[in-house]
């Protein structure tokens, strides 16, 4: 124990920590925006469009069920030893979740709010914008939050294959120094990330979701 | 004349089989007019409304529909359907925010609706945070703000308590007195539609037609708990009484009717295992 606090420690002292972090986020970032990106409107197609369920639907729903980490051969091979293939790989682990979510969120609008909404004179871009987006939306949020979890295990993995700097390369470095504290170390630094971003991103906005709808069991 | 129907018929298909839910409706509803449409549950009185509001089209016939300024009828349904992710304010105003209206005649004109129901000082509350009584007026206030010269109403109090219901149609009796609007309210609760109507149609069990018309002269504003309104309510309920045993007759094992008095008698032989 306590030459895990003292590799944190030190780990932060020297900088090693800190500049593996600020690595990882940046991938993180550009990743995970990325899939934000694609996943969304590619959801929201599944979700209203039939020509897109019948074709990218199904596959869209496989890929997700496929490890992320399987991507990054073909990832080194397109891009080669760089950057981009370890993004490649998080864009790939997070996007489809995201996209499942956010169809799942569309197609489960309470019928009766669809129809409020027509009666109310709404239709078209206009009934998405109003009334189907706000509707979908805590599902969407949950859809986010999942995203930025699959990324982020998309991303270690990644990095602990193959990366110059960042929390996997230092979790491998453990590995190759035989140092069981660094590694325990770097552990506890994952986690701690994953449980900041949860608790004081998605949840705050999940609470604030819950508080203002009126949701139960938040 | 704000609502007119000839020869209105409706079909559906469920399965292979295609189901006739309305036949033939003759109906006119004059300009102010309240009418109440009740009738067995499955008569297509939903149906109705949705054709009227322009939400189906009809299989044959011609509906014609008394439009305002800013288009076709508003129907509001038994869940007030108030959209939760905005206040009070918001959701009146939503109908007048999709047809553009600059922010603060919006605003002007959901703030006066919402006085007109009452729920002034609730503008800025969440709907979740509303009672089923004033989230039906908050319902109606949204409706108004796109002051439709027809609002349609389908069961709207049919999940509310006994109590709020009995408010309900002071307010509504009041709302309807205040704002001259023609409204046709669907109910399968003939004691409410006779407090409420000018006039009731009383449908058939599918295919849903026009049975018959009572007129309802009493003064107003009327209470349910009325003597009057009763006595009325139970002439209508004999003319709908064969209505209902036909429902029955679908819905339940042969032998169970609707008998005279109006209770059943109980099953020889004791309940079997119940459902």
């Amino acid at each position: 124990m306590a030459s895990v606090a003292a590799s944190l420690v030190d780990g932060f002292r020297t900088g090693t920590v800190p500049i593996a972090i600020a690595a990882s986020m940046g991938r993180m970032l550009v990743g995970y925006f990325l899939a934000v990106a694609i996943g969304l409107p590619l959801g929201i197609a599944i979700a209203r469009l039939k020509v897109v369920k019948d074709t990218l639907g199904a596959a869209a729903a496989s890929l997700q069920s496929l490890p992320s980490v399987c991507w990054l051969p073909l990832a080194l091979l397109w891009f080669g030893l760089t950057e981009k293939a370890i993004i490649f790989v998080v864009v790939m682990g997070a996007t489809f979740s995201i996209t499942m979510a956010v169809e799942d969120g569309i197609r489960n609008v309470p019928p009766i709010l669809l129809k409020a909404g027509r009666t109310l004179g709404a239709s078209g871009l206009q009934m998405q914008r109003s009334v189907v987006l706000p509707a979908a939306l805590p599902t969407i949020v949950t859809g986010l939050k999942l995203g930025w979890s699959f990324a982020w295990r998309s991303l270690m993995a990644g990095e602990l294959l193959y990366s110059e700097k960042g929390l996997g390369r230092v979790l491998m470095m453990g590995r190759d120094l035989g140092d069981m504290a660094q590694v325990v170390a770097t552990i506890i630094v994952i986690l701690i990330i994953g449980m900041l971003v949860n608790e004081y991103l998605f949840a705050t906005v999940e609470r604030s979701l819950a508080r203002r709808w009126g949701l139960q069991g938040h | 004349m704000a609502i007119r129907l000839q020869g209105v018929s409706r079909r559906y298909t469920s399965g292979a089989a295609e189901v006739s839910a309305l036949e033939s409706i003759d109906l006119e509803i004059a300009d102010g007019e309240f009418a109440c449409v009740v009738g067995p549950s499955g008569c297509g009185k939903s149906t109705l409304l949705d054709l009227i509001a322009g939400l189906q089209k009809p299989d044959g016939g011609e509906v014609s529909v008394e439009s305002g300024s800013h288009g076709a009828p508003v129907l509001i349904f038994q869940e007030a359907a108030l959209f939760p992710w905005l206040t009070v304010l918001g959701n009146v105003e939503f109908g007048l925010k999709v047809r553009k209206m600059p922010r603060e005649q919006r605003r002007a004109i959901a703030l006066q609706q919402l006085a007109v129901v009452r729920l002034q000082q609730f503008a800025n509350a969440r709907p979740h945070e509303l009672s089923g009584g004033m989230k039906h007026r908050a319902a109606i206030a949204r409706a108004l703000a796109l002051d439709p010269p027809v609002l349609l109403m389908d069961e709207p109090f049919a999940a509310l308590d006994a109590q709020s219901r009995d408010i309900m149609h002071q307010e509504l009796q009041r709302i309807w007195a205040e704002t001259h609007k023609t409204i046709v309210f669907v109910t399968h609760n003939v004691r409410e539609a006779i407090c409420l109507a000018d006039r009731v149609f009383l449908m058939t069990a599918r295919p849903g037609r026009i049975k018959d018309i009572i007129p309802v002269d009493l003064p107003r504003p009327r209470s349910v708990s009325n003597p009057a309104i009763a006595a009325l309510a139970s002439v209508a309920l004999d003319h709908l009484r064969e209505e209902i045993q036909q429902v029955e007759r679908n819905e339940f094992d042969t032998g169970w009717l609707y008998p005279e008095s109006g209770v059943h008698p109980p099953p020889a032989g004791g309940v079997a295992g119940g459902r």
